[in-house]
């Protein structure tokens, strides 16, 4: 997927093996950046993509070391290489920032987002919203007589996939939490 | 001495514990407990300005001409806000500053409380860090931390956010103990990559250095080991106006700053070189003229601390991330256990042909005997005072560009100029930084009467500590830069780039208990630099140039370094639509 060529667990304090980056094509990275968990460190994080005029397709942040006060924020943007390149540099360089990884380029890895929708409906549509939803293997968490709360989980074209099924049969909410990602093995 | 102490107490303590010995500032409510303490010692002097933006400047001054990082403390509301033009200054150019707020007590922040501000918030995206300190047992923990921050890798400024209730509660001082620090950013060159750039200096035929602040941020080694490294090769050496003065300007590889107003010679050589070696600098825009047209012909070698600078602008083919003088050190190294090889016959030609360009005399002007000519005013000046302990200070536009231009730097941190963001008002308060700094020394600051009436408030600064800051301002009656850009790029509509009422400067001055000198006389301009030379405080000199003059070279916004403009021919026009909108 990657232009890039850059050794296996290098983070943006890595310079080095970065060629070629000046290409137009526009590519779609989950960048993970560990973080110390202090007041507006989220703050810093959007400032610098707004700042600079990047990309945010999604972004998640928690506290994923307590003793350690540290916070895992995953990012999925798109952008040239080199802009690419350039996010993880400017990510690196903030000084609540441990470490920054392309897990794009470090993968493979497994992405997961979270998303419940609520689908309004009665009849043959109600029916088929539930059908649906066995097969994409969503759970059904709150029920009225008129409609449902589904959970899935899944890769966000998984979702997106659910959600376009839903439309026409009532879909009247969705939440999605962005996503999470690890690298594959150890 | 007990650890447990107020807040306040803290704070002068920790400063005092990383050697500082100067604080601009300016008092107000939030900050009124820190004063106290600074009030019952000694031991650090705080410098009153007259206003908090002029605070920032003054710090930057100190520091750029020390060394050291330079300190400012101002109240919470408005004396941060006013900090912050200061703040986004000293972060373009990497300026380790460390500026303390006062804030309203913790248990109001969030009520609208009188002079209330986010500072934390405001100040994010301007500072390259900053802190809200709620707990007094961590401030003294914070402040350590945030010099550290402030000087180590690139440097640049940060900001302790002091409530009014953690200053006077008591905590426990902890001392410095900066290798307990997160922050921890890579000195070391990758030695792999330095090998790279020794193997390409040695084929290269046309070979040149650029360098930038980072050289003089790196430190005096750095300046001495570029030196050297220049002397042994015998390449060609351009700088940024950030660069002035880590070369010497009379060393015989000096090529003159390069870029937008540089040299022609520089920016030829820039564009025909066959590897670019940039130590230091950020292919800045000023620098690059038309990117795609931007050194077409060399292989490209970048050193430099941050690496965000690699890549952002110019794609390079020899990236090395690392801090200067170890970066140079160890090329230095490699090159001489290497045999210290280069191929001098191609270099020798490669002088030749710069020598060509060099005879062009880009720097030339009409010189005039009615009119004293703002170039012919700077180099009186050079001649007058280049064999004393001179510092420099500018503001920003023409004046700036003719200085660096025809003012020439023999040591790094003598050259104190409002580089990445374009500070009109920079100048004057850096001058009173620097002569705090440097209380013998010949402090100039080089202005335009425009960008010098910007801060004209700290002539109360300079008056109540008698620093003698020699105020050397070309008065044109225009915002010169602003004029020339109209003429070249605005069918010559000068729209708003002229005062209609300028003061006197001389009872201006006088005003203030300085001393005041007019000059329009050619005839009489060494006597009059002289007598602001010799005059022992400070001197408002009101050097009134000719008011239509363009500052030359010029490369024109979207063009590139081998379409120079030289002189006032063929300047219509120029600036086609696709540059026009560039700055």
């Amino acid at each position: 997927m990657s232009a890039l060529h850059i050794k296996k667990g290098s983070t943006s304090h890595s310079a080095y093996n970065l060629r070629p980056t000046f290409s137009d094509v526009q590519e779609r990275h989950t960048i993970a950046v560990l973080v110390e968990n202090e007041p507006g460190v989220l703050a810093r994080v959007i400032g610098l993509f707004s700042g600079r005029g990047y990309n945010i397709e999604s972004l998640t942040v928690a506290e994923v070391d307590h003793t350690g006060h540290l916070s895992r924020i995953t990012i999925v943007t798109t952008g040239t290489p080199q802009v690419i390149e350039q996010i993880k540099a400017q990510l690196g360089r903030i000084v609540s920032v441990r470490d920054v990884h392309d897990l794009t380029v470090e993968g493979p890895s497994v992405e997961r987002e979270l998303a419940i929708l609520k689908v309004v409906g009665e009849g043959d549509k109600r029916v088929e919203a539930l059908r649906l939803a066995d097969i994409f293997r969503a759970n059904v968490v709150d029920s009225t007589l008129n409609s449902f709360i589904f959970e899935i989980t899944g890769a966000p074209d998984k979702i997106d996939a659910f959600a376009d099924l839903m439309r026409p049969l009532g879909l009247a909410e969705i939440a999605r939490t962005g996503v999470a990602a690890l690298l594959r093995g150890d | 001495m007990t650890s447990e102490m107020t807040g306040a107490k803290m704070v002068v303590q920790a400063l005092k514990d990383q050697g500082v010995d100067t604080v601009f500032g300016y008092p107000g409510g939030a900050v009124l407990p820190i004063y106290d303490e600074i009030f019952l010692q000694n031991d650090i002097r705080h410098i009153l300005v007259r206003h908090e933006q002029g605070a920032v400047h003054a710090a930057e001054g100190y520091a750029r001409s020390t060394g050291k990082p330079g300190v400012v403390l101002v109240t919470s509301g408005p004396g941060a806000t006013n900090a912050v033009t200061g703040l986004t200054d000293a972060l373009m150019d990497s300026i380790p500053i460390v500026v303390l707020t006062g804030q309203v007590p913790t248990f109001m922040i969030g009520s609208d409380a009188f002079q209330e501000a986010d500072t934390v918030g405001i100040t994010r995206p301007c500072t390259k860090h900053n802190w809200l300190v709620k707990d007094t047992d961590k401030l003294a923990a914070t402040i350590h931390e945030a010099f550290h921050v402030a000087t180590s890798g690139r440097p640049g400024p940060v900001l302790i956010d002091i409530p009014k209730d953690v200053q006077f509660a008591t905590g426990t001082y902890s001392r410095p103990n900066p290798s307990s620090s997160h922050y921890q950013p890579v000195l070391k060159g990758d030695l792999e990559e330095i090998t790279e750039l020794v193997a390409a200096m040695e084929t290269a035929k046309k070979p040149v250095f650029y360098t930038g602040g980072g050289v003089i941020n790196s430190g005096q080694a750095a300046s001495q080991l570029l030196r050297e490294l220049v002397d042994a090769t015998g390449f060609p050496i351009t700088s940024t106006l950030m660069g002035l003065g880590a070369y010497p300007a009379s060393g015989k590889n000096w090529l003159g700053m390069l870029g937008m107003h540089g040299l022609y010679e520089a920016n030829m050589a820039m564009h025909d070189c066959d590897l670019l070696i940039n130590i230091g600098a950020r292919f800045d825009d000023r620098i690059t003229g038309r990117i795609d047209a931007f050194s077409p012909h060399s292989k490209k070698a970048h050193i430099d601390i941050d690496p965000s600078s690699i890549n952002k602008v110019i794609q390079i083919d020899i990236p090395i991330v690392g801090d200067v003088a170890h970066v140079l050190e160890d090329i230095l190294k490699v090159w001489k256990s290497r045999g210290r090889k280069t191929d001098a016959e191609a270099v020798k030609q490669w002088h030749a042909q710069i020598d060509g360009w060099r005879k062009v005399n880009c720097l030339a002007y009409t010189g005039s005997e009615k009119t004293i000519k703002p170039q012919y005013a700077l180099q009186r000046l050079e001649a007058l005072t280049k064999d004393r302990d001179r510092y420099v200070c500018t503001e920003v536009g023409q004046h700036q560009m003719w200085a660096a231009q025809f003012l020439g730097f023999e040591d790094p941190h003598r050259w104190m100029t409002s580089g990445g963001l374009g500070t009109m008002g920079y100048g004057f308060p850096a001058s009173i930084g620097v002569q705090m700094a440097h209380p013998d020394a010949l402090v100039i600051n080089v202005a335009g009467e425009a960008s010098w009436l910007m801060n004209m408030q700290e002539m109360g600064t300079a008056a109540q500590y008698r620093l003698p800051v020699k105020q050397f301002i070309l008065n044109n009656e225009r915002l010169g830069m602003v004029r020339q850009w109209q003429e070249l790029l605005h069918g010559e509509r000068y729209s708003h780039s002229w005062s209609e009422a300028l003061p006197d400067f001389v009872k201006l001055a006088e005003a203030f208990g300085a001393k005041g000198i007019m000059c329009s006389d050619p005839a009489d301009l060494d006597d009059a630099i002289m007598e602001m030379i010799e005059y022992d405080g400070p001197v408002l000199f009101d050097c009134v140039v000719e008011k239509h003059e363009n500052c030359f070279p010029m490369i024109p916004s979207g063009k590139a370094h081998n379409e120079m403009l030289l002189g006032e021919a063929e300047t219509q026009g120029v600036i086609q639509a696709g540059g026009a909108v560039l700055v």
